[in-house]
């Protein structure tokens, strides 16, 4: 494996540099983006007010303490770690499957948390009332992480056979499960009633809106120690880019690889679709904006995808609670209004230069 | 003026329960209530749902009724937020309530009395008892005048609600909601009851329905070509259709059970029975 890295010439060196420069960069563009995250909102909250206050030792109004410690913080938290989860999530996926196209969705997570949110929102009044007191408003996150992980089970599997998972199989199989949920999820769609529908829409389309600290005590450590699993993963997933076979032959431990990375997906993902919906997108579009910028080498590509991710997705947040303030779009939307474009555009302008 | 004006409600915090001086309205009934109490000029902010009368659209928007921002909501520095039953998200709700915002969840109606409570708790929060009771009293009054009206009708009219058209597919009330109600408050009869809520309904059940007056929300009717929601192949079969008798009629008017509802009953009871 340090063979494999280091044989790659003085291309690889420029690269390195591009890419150890484009993290100190994208560093610079979290900070930015979340200082304009806590600073900025529909309540009138002066952020260096505030802070000048909370220095002085005067204390802050209720007003201060609600919006900036109860919103606006644990807002542009999840909007971190969500953000960051599905651009590492993603670039771990196209790596393995060794597809472009491929997302976070694709080991089901995806389908799977969609049906289990949209049977909590549908079917959640038949809970008995202990349980539904008890979970209360984690009703639909835990609904959908565990949707997320039963899909992820058993399109494991199914695609893995005497302790050898296919990429292939589970590819497919991804699509047949897909095709399953959404057809339950239509049946509960049928037989939901108006309220629950326009929540079926709004989960759908993803929001930060119900970001909270209770939330993001269980869902932050989940998505974080899933981020630090996949470094272990860059390496291997580098062999992995000449082939299965070949990336044995290089000693890269090819099984136990697809384990780890199937397990961090689900975990990130799960964690994430569960707090924040559905967030289409980052997953797919990060991780190839790094690779035209900075090389597709997974030891960079996949710290930069966490901070793009988070950059992006916090600034998205952004527009989304400001440009139609005092209400706010889905998340969803602006994710896609905005990076759909600029995806098509540097498409466009490195076509031929760099394929994918 | 309007910065006066707030400066000075501002300083006279903090208020006595009931004397709400910048109140966020959610839902479009409870709007409409504050309106007939002649309160609307202490609403700051209204939801998506909230649309009627024409003055409250200029006021801010803090979202839909079920997505609220607890940020946005906070921006217009209310000192009472009332709502309709079902508001939220509970996330945001939790967030107002530690910010020490009072909110206040109004009953859900589809009934005379249902509407009369929702009345009374809206003149509560106001701290307008004494004007709530006798605006719900004359709703009571005003809808139970139709009820007997109603009651003498010898053979009630088929109503088919029909909330879309989209695509030539007929989306239909069955039992259990609002449109249903107001048919039955109306003196007709619910073409459809095999179901609850609103479903899909098939060419040969919508024949099996035979209607005798189609009802859709304003606006919801045209399409087909021009011809209108008539001219739909099953409906056109049945008697509503042969008759052309569609009455539409504005949706929040017609579904909010708001102070307008005894209006919206007689009116549609009108067109129902237009001979009697």
């Amino acid at each position: 494996m340090v063979a494999l890295s280091e044989a790659t010439g003085p291309v690889a060196g420029d690269r390195r540099l591009r890419a150890r420069r484009a993290t100190l960069a994208l560093g610079g563009l979290v900070l930015v983006a979340a200082w304009a995250a806590l600073a900025t909102g529909a309540a009138g909250v002066s952020l260096p007010q505030a802070l000048g206050r909370l220095v002085t030792g005067a204390g802050l109004t209720l007003q201060e303490q609600v919006v900036l410690w109860e919103i606006r913080l644990p807002r542009l938290v999840t909007g971190l770690c969500v953000g960051a989860a599905l651009a590492v999530s993603g670039a771990v996926m196209q790596g393995l499957f060794r597809n472009p196209l491929a997302d976070p969705g694709l080991v089901g997570v995806g389908a799977g948390a969609g049906l289990g949110a949209v049977t909590a929102i549908v079917l959640g009044g038949l809970l008995p009332p202990a349980l539904a007191a008890l979970a209360g408003i984690y009703t639909v996150p835990i609904a959908a992480f565990l949707g997320g992980w039963a899909a992820t089970l058993i399109l494991y599997r199914v695609s893995t056979r005497a302790g050898r998972t296919s990429v292939a199989t589970m590819l497919l199989a991804g699509i047949a499960l897909g095709a399953l949920a959404g057809a339950v999820t239509g049946l509960l769609v049928y037989a939901a009633d108006d309220q629950q529908l326009r929540d079926l829409t709004f989960w759908g389309l993803g929001s930060l809106a119900g970001a909270s600290w209770p939330k993001l005590a269980v869902a932050a450590p989940v998505m974080l120690l899933a981020m630090a699993g996949t470094l272990w993963l860059a390496r291997g997933l580098n062999g992995l880019a000449l082939g299965e076979a070949a990336a044995a032959h290089l000693g890269v431990p090819v099984q136990r690889m697809k384990n780890l990375a199937i397990l961090a997906v689900a975990a990130a993902t799960g964690a994430a679709v569960a707090v924040s919906g559905g967030i289409g997108f980052i997953g797919i579009v990060v991780p190839h904006l790094l690779r035209l910028a900075t090389g597709p080498d997974h030891r960079y590509l996949l710290p930069n995808a966490a901070l793009l991710g988070a950059a992006l997705l916090v600034g998205a947040d952004i527009v989304a609670r400001s440009v139609i303030a005092p209400a706010e779009l889905p998340i969803g939307i602006v994710t896609a209004l905005m990076g759909a474009p600029v995806f098509l555009w540097i498409l466009l302008r490195r076509r031929g230069v760099v394929d994918l | 003026m309007k910065a006066l004006a707030l400066a000075a409600l501002l300083a006279a915090a903090p208020l006595a329960a009931g004397a709400a001086e910048r109140i966020v309205s959610v839902g479009g009934s409870v709007t409409e209530t504050i309106a007939a109490l002649g309160a609307l000029d202490r609403v700051v902010a209204r939801d998506t749902t909230s649309s009627w009368p024409e003055e409250v659209e200029a006021l801010p928007d803090v979202g839909y009724v079920r997505r609220l921002s607890p940020e946005g909501v906070l921006s217009v520095a209310p000192d009472l937020i009332l709502a309709e039953e079902g508001a939220g998200p509970p996330e945001t709700v939790a967030v107002l309530e530690r910010a020490e915002i009072p909110f206040v969840t109004v009953p859900d109606a589809t009934d005379a009395a249902g509407v009369a409570r929702k009345v009374e708790a809206v003149g509560v929060a106001l701290g307008l008892e004494a004007r709530a009771a006798a605006l719900a009293e004359r709703i009571e009054t005003r809808i139970a005048e139709t009820a007997a009206r109603a009651a003498a009708v010898e053979t009630p009219a088929r109503v088919l609600f029909v909330l879309s058209a989209e695509g030539g597919r007929l989306l239909a009330s069955g039992s259990d909601t609002a449109a249903a109600a107001m048919i039955d408050l109306a003196g007709g009869v619910n073409a459809v009851t095999g179901f609850e809520g609103y479903k899909p309904l098939t060419d040969e059940a919508v024949l099996a329905a035979a209607p005798d007056v189609v009802l859709m929300m304003e606006g919801r009717a045209e399409g087909h070509g021009g011809a209108g929601v008539l001219s739909h192949p099953a409906l056109a079969a049945t008697p509503a259709g042969r008759a052309g008798r569609l009455v539409e009629m504005d949706g929040l008017y017609l579904l909010g059970f708001g102070p307008r509802t005894a209006e919206a009953v007689a009116d549609l009871h009108a067109a129902l029975y237009p001979g009697g």
